[in-house]
């Protein structure tokens, strides 16, 4: 396979893997611009929407009725954290409220622990393992999967955003929540709606990521933290920024990945790959403290 | 008829007294002025009315209802809104956005056609925002800006709108503009509750008024009574007040 074909398979693998990340941290930028939170049981909801993906296929249910199934369950898990976090918390410091959300997360990974095991679980393939050439690299149609469910998915949210009363009134939280509040809308509520959004994307990544990469109950964490770093790069608050930091963040992992070994003739083990990517991110913000696509933070006074 | 009424309210920021018992009424259709320096207790008044802030003790009541400690969303609902001070309008989306979101509170139960209704009525009686409704409210000039805070307002369809310093900011000749809509809107039948530290210009507008002073009211008169009052004219309305 030549060094092009290799990119093109590297480069796909990064997108799909990075698609996922984004979509986690598009659930940071809702809850974000909803609470001021950062919802450190973000990733949990991926591994669970993988998990229970499984699960159900496993009773025998169909694909499409155990995702959407397992996509109603997480968010009802969701919405369960917020009550039990959020909204048991009044006038807490944000900080208190971040450390519920990690607390909610160490919950929730106990909880798969106990019920799943500690063994990863793998569903099928969505559309068989067939893979889809591009020259001489060959594409898992998982992948694509993935791809485009993720785009589907962030095409939706914006649509909700831009054309739906409920996602102009979750806009108008994040732009002043006492504006808000005075035109009649519910915080609670809204803070209840981006919590179960959140959650439902996640599950959804989690779904079409696990014919891929298989899932853990230990997972969860790498996808909070690779999420959460796609919304800093991306611009916190910026949905659409987070996608982009998250792909950003996939390609290179999965290119630093590929090429370590070819590049430094295996003085630096590909294991690194991480590194790589998260030391980018940091030049990233160093570069623009705020991220991509953020504005910057006018200055008092 | 007074609609409001404010009976011996305290409240405070974090233990530290900002209205120390304060007592007043707005009549309907009348503008009634809420005076008094920086620090006074003016907007914290009108945020503990509509529900942003809690009350201590004491009561509030609204056309006969009880409306102490209500959460704002709820307040809303009950007929009377507040356009905030800085006007905290929703900056990154549309004019027409913001006056959707100002109807927020009675979309349930009413329908998509008589919100554009009003959306149409308000436009006509704020022209300049009929030829900005895709524009995004944060480009809009100073001016411009109140008009589309107080339509946003009046999307909810209040009988009692509580105004905080509709001028600040303003140049001049926009402020007078804002006054002007204020007085319209009252003879339309929309009761106010002004904040304003143009006391002047306020009292020009309003049926009567009141003074506050460090949490509570030391004056209160027909806006005749306060414009005459030696007090308010040394205090507020400097020694060239006779040309007014």
């Amino acid at each position: 396979m030549s060094l092009t074909d290799q990119l093109v398979q590297y480069l796909v693998t990064g997108v799909s893997v990075g698609a996922v990340y984004g979509l986690v941290g598009l659930g940071f930028a809702i809850i974000f611009n909803a609470t001021g939170v950062i919802n450190f049981a973000q990733g949990e909801f991926v591994m669970l929407g993988g998990m229970c993906a499984v699960a159900f296929t496993g009773l025998g249910m169909p694909l499409i009725t155990a995702a959407l199934l397992s996509v109603a369950v997480v968010t009802a898990i969701g919405l369960l954290v917020e009550r039990l976090t959020i909204r048991t918390l009044p006038g807490a410091s944000i900080m208190t409220l971040i450390i519920a959300t990690i607390g909610a997360s160490f919950v929730l990974k106990g909880g798969a622990k106990l019920l799943w095991g500690p063994e990863a679980v793998i569903l099928p393939a969505f559309s068989g393992h067939q893979p889809l050439h591009i020259g001489a690299a060959g594409i898992a149609p998982q992948r694509v999967w993935v791809m485009g469910v993720v785009l589907v998915s962030v095409i939706g949210v914006q649509l909700f955003f831009k054309y739906t009363l409920a996602g102009k009134a979750m806009q108008a939280c994040a732009i002043n929540r006492s504006a808000a509040q005075l035109v009649g809308i519910n915080i609670n509520r809204t803070v209840s709606v981006s919590f179960g959004l959140s959650a439902a994307l996640a599950a959804l990544g989690g779904i079409v990521l696990t014919p891929a990469t298989m899932m853990r109950y230990s997972q969860g964490a790498t996808f909070t933290l690779t999420g959460f770093l796609a919304a800093v790069v991306g611009g916190l608050g910026n949905g659409i920024g987070a996608v982009v930091g998250g792909i950003m963040l996939g390609v290179l992992e999965a290119l630093a990945g590929g090429f370590i070994d070819i590049l430094t003739s295996s003085l630096i083990h590909s294991g690194y790959s991480k590194a790589i990517a998260l030391a980018v991110a940091l030049l990233v913000l160093w570069l623009r403290p705020q991220g991509l696509l953020g504005r910057r933070e006018r200055e008092a006074g | 008829m007074s609609l409001l009424q404010l009976s011996s309210v305290t409240a405070d920021y974090d233990g530290l007294l900002a209205l120390k018992g304060i007592s007043l009424h707005a009549n309907e259709r009348e503008v009634t002025a809420l005076l008094g320096a920086n620090g006074a207790g003016k907007s914290t008044t009108l945020n503990v009315i509509c529900g942003l802030l809690p009350a201590r003790s004491g009561q509030i009541s609204f056309a006969g209802e009880d409306l102490t400690n209500l959460r704002a969303d709820t307040v809303v609902r009950r007929g009377l809104t507040q356009v905030p001070e800085g006007r905290l309008l929703f900056d990154d989306l549309t004019v027409r956005d913001n006056l959707i979101l100002g109807a927020y509170s009675r979309m349930r139960r009413e329908s998509r056609q008589q919100i554009e209704h009003d959306i149409a009525e308000v436009v006509e009686l704020f022209p300049i925002l009929g030829e900005a409704t895709e524009r995004r409210a944060g480009t809009l000039s100073g001016g411009e800006q109140q008009m589309l805070a107080i339509a946003r307002a009046l999307m909810s369809a209040p009988r009692l709108l509580l105004l905080d310093e509709p001028s600040s900011g303003l140049a001049p000749r926009a402020a007078s503009e804002v006054f002007a809509k204020i007085k319209t809107l009252c003879e339309r039948g929309t009761s106010v509750l002004l904040v304003e530290q143009n006391v002047s210009a306020a009292l020009k507008i309003a049926d009567r008024g009141y003074v506050l002073e460090v949490g509570q009211i030391v004056l209160e008169g027909t806006s005749q009574e306060l414009l005459s009052n030696r007090d308010v004219q040394r205090a507020y309305l400097g020694k060239d007040y006779e040309e007014v």
